[in-house]
């Protein structure tokens, strides 16, 4: 082979650099291009949110429940607001965490695999209805249900949510308090103590649930309205995700605990659960992150009244939220781009944006720590 | 093949025609709340005359008139007359604004069609939203809790509504807001308990109009002005345009049929009414 073949020519190997080059330099501005984009949205965001700050300081808007943007003396207290959009997330994430998390275990190590690629799929469809569909849901069925039937419907609700928990907890403590007995009274005590338990526990759940249901909802677009849909809308988030971390953790793990003699039970409870928990962990922030970031359903659904609900935990009151206020009081506004009432709308955004950021970090930083705990 | 030559020709003619249009363009600014308006009117025109091009930006009155003074527009909507200030600057600048009311704007006050309250006071009406009211029993009804609806401060009806009922109050902090005329009526007709306010146009079988300072809003009684919730909505012109200028058929369009209609069917009313 002659031998100029195997060389390259100056001008070719350059050629083959500069291909080279401009190969990485795309790859690399397509890759960036995703972080420059956040990067540019923080920016622009900063930009009009800081002349509100200037304008009107910052101590108004964080501490006073006054907001009135479009009177004359305007004042922009979005406490209220703040307080409405945490709310809601709370309502949210105890409608999707207790569900979101045992629907995972359930589908991870308790159904047959062949009902699992059934309802997994099911589940998942939940992320692909629009907000709007779920918004109008809200706003034309389950709004005019809680007026009409709200008492039963939250009599129904405390024992769905009673019965499961304070059952567990029934058959807990009686086995925990038969466990200390001896003789006799351990045989007694093992039918008696459930059934008394049991009973004052059924006593309780009756009573309360007739308190519950003598409350009328006068109003259904209120915050628990809104809890309920935004925690189905998070579900399948949190439910796959805790799904997926579940499933990391491995069979050699679930095979080594059953091979130390542990029952089904003791395995989820004492292995798996905690093997997964970073990522489950995950999850329900990815799930807070939805219902934070959900703008339509609150906003059609959730009454939008700029107040502190009394007491705070209300649910039955119509509360506001950051996303609803900055879809409500944005777009064909009627008053002047540089104004205090503009800005203000950038801030809300600017405080948004921090908080779901705060909150990717801890995922970020759980995710990190358990993959360093697993190597 | 043919499709390709339609596709050329469209692109040519679109290509050609802003060049060709280039004399006659009338340029809009102002009101949201009259911007639907001129939006219709506009779209309406130009069907007639595709050599006309007429843009419309909804930027609020004060921006509007801050346009035409400046001779940004050839209209200027207004929600509002024109304030002493903004004519002052106006003249000093060479221009005579003119007004040309072409609607009227009358908000109906709407309940569940339930409720045995069929009237209240404009005065009751202010009570009711700066929540010194919260009882439909203290205005004569049945023992219930006030549910009041009102509208995001955005809107042109928020607008209207804050300066004719609520004299510079505030509404209550417990006051629900929505986002469109749609969702108060659907608020209202599912709340037996509630209060809402819409554009004359939203209401229909499903609410129950209220009557007030005992006067059912209807054309008629606003278009006289003796419903008490309605105002005029303005077009600002630099002078009287030129009879049989693309501007005059414009700002007099209100006047014909289809104006009229036009302006119905957006929920507004007329301010004559020549058909019937």
């Amino acid at each position: 082979m002659p031998r100029r073949n195997l060389l390259i020519s100056r001008a070719a190997g350059r050629r083959k650099r500069l291909m080279a080059f401009a190969g990485h330099a795309v790859l690399l501005g397509l890759t960036s291009s995703s972080a420059v984009t956040v990067l540019f949205i923080f920016y622009f965001i900063i930009r009009d949110a800081l002349p509100f700050f200037q304008l009107r300081g910052v101590t108004e808007f964080f501490t006073s429940t006054a907001w009135y943007p479009s009177a004359e003396n305007a004042s922009f207290g979005a406490l209220s607001i703040f307080v409405g959009t945490g709310l809601v997330t709370l309502g949210a994430i105890f409608v999707a965490v207790p569900v979101g998390v045992s629907a995972a275990i359930c589908l991870s190590d308790i159904l047959p695999f062949r009902v699992r690629q059934l309802v997994k799929p099911v589940i998942e469809v939940l992320a692909a209805i629009p907000s709007v569909a779920f918004g109008f849901f809200a706003l034309v069925v389950l709004a005019p249900q809680l007026q009409e039937r709200g008492g039963l419907i939250l009599s129904v609700a405390v024992w769905l949510i009673g019965v499961p928990i304070l059952g567990l907890t029934v058959l807990i403590a009686a086995n925990s308090i038969t466990s200390r007995l001896s003789g006799w009274s351990h045989r007694a005590g093992r039918w008696i103590i459930p059934l008394v338990l049991g009973g004052l526990t059924f006593a309780a759940l009756s009573h309360l649930s007739g308190r519950v249901g003598a409350i009328e909802i006068v109003s259904g677009a209120n915050a628990l309205n809104v809890c309920v849909i935004l925690g189905i809308m998070a579900l399948p988030t949190v439910v796959s995700v805790s799904e997926d971390a579940l499933q990391s953790v491995g069979r050699e793990l679930r095979e080594g605990a059953y091979a130390l003699g542990a029952t089904r039970a003791e395995t989820l409870l004492r292995v798996v659960l905690p093997a997964g928990r970073s990522g489950i962990c995950a999850a329900i922030i990815l799930g807070i992150m939805r219902a934070i970031g959900e703008t339509m359903v609150v906003w059609m659904a959730s009454g939008n009244a700029a107040q502190i609900p009394h007491p705070w935990f209300n649910l039955l009151e119509p509360v506001r939220t950051l996303t609803a206020t900055i879809a409500g009081e944005m777009g064909e506004a009627d008053h002047v781009t540089g104004s205090a009432r503009y800005h203000v709308l950038f801030g809300m955004a600017l405080c948004l944006l921090t908080i779901s950021y705060f909150f990717n970090l801890i995922s970020e930083v759980i995710v990190r720590r358990s993959d360093k705990g697993k190597t | 093949m043919k499709c390709t030559t339609v596709i050329l020709a469209a692109t040519v003619l679109m290509l050609v025609s802003p060049v060709r249009a280039g004399n006659d363009t009338i340029v809009i600014d102002g009101s949201t709340t009259v911007g639907p308006i001129a939006k219709a009117f506009a779209e309406h025109y130009m069907r007639q005359h595709p050599e006309v091009n007429i843009t419309v930006s909804e930027s609020g009155s004060g921006n509007g008139a801050k346009s035409l003074i400046n001779g940004a527009c050839d209209i200027a909507d207004m929600s509002r007359f024109m304030k002493t200030k903004e004519f002052e600057a106006a003249v000093a600048k060479g221009i005579t604004p003119v007004a040309h009311v072409v609607a009227v704007d009358g908000i109906a006050m709407i309940v569940h069609p339930a409720n045995p309250i069929s009237g209240l006071t404009v005065s009751q009406v202010r009570d009711i939203y700066a929540g010194r009211v919260t009882n439909w029993k203290q205005v004569g009804g049945p023992d219930k809790q006030i549910i009041t609806i009102s509208r995001d401060t955005n809107s042109g009806t928020f607008e209207t509504f804050e300066n004719l009922v609520m004299n510079k109050e505030e509404v209550s902090s417990g006051a629900e807001h929505v986002g469109s005329n749609g969702a108060v009526r659907a608020r209202v007709q599912s709340t037996p308990a509630a209060i809402g306010y819409v554009g004359l146009g939203f209401v229909d079988r499903s609410v129950k109009p209220l009557r007030m300072n005992n006067i059912l809003p209807d054309n008629a009684t606003i278009a006289s002005g003796r419903y008490p919730i309605a105002r005029p909505l303005y077009m600002f012109t630099n002078g009287y345009p030129a009879m049989g200028s693309p501007l005059h058929a414009f700002v007099t369009m209100h006047l014909t049929r289809e104006g009229q209609e036009i302006v119905e069917s957006i929920g507004f009313i007329p301010v004559t009414q020549y058909h019937d």
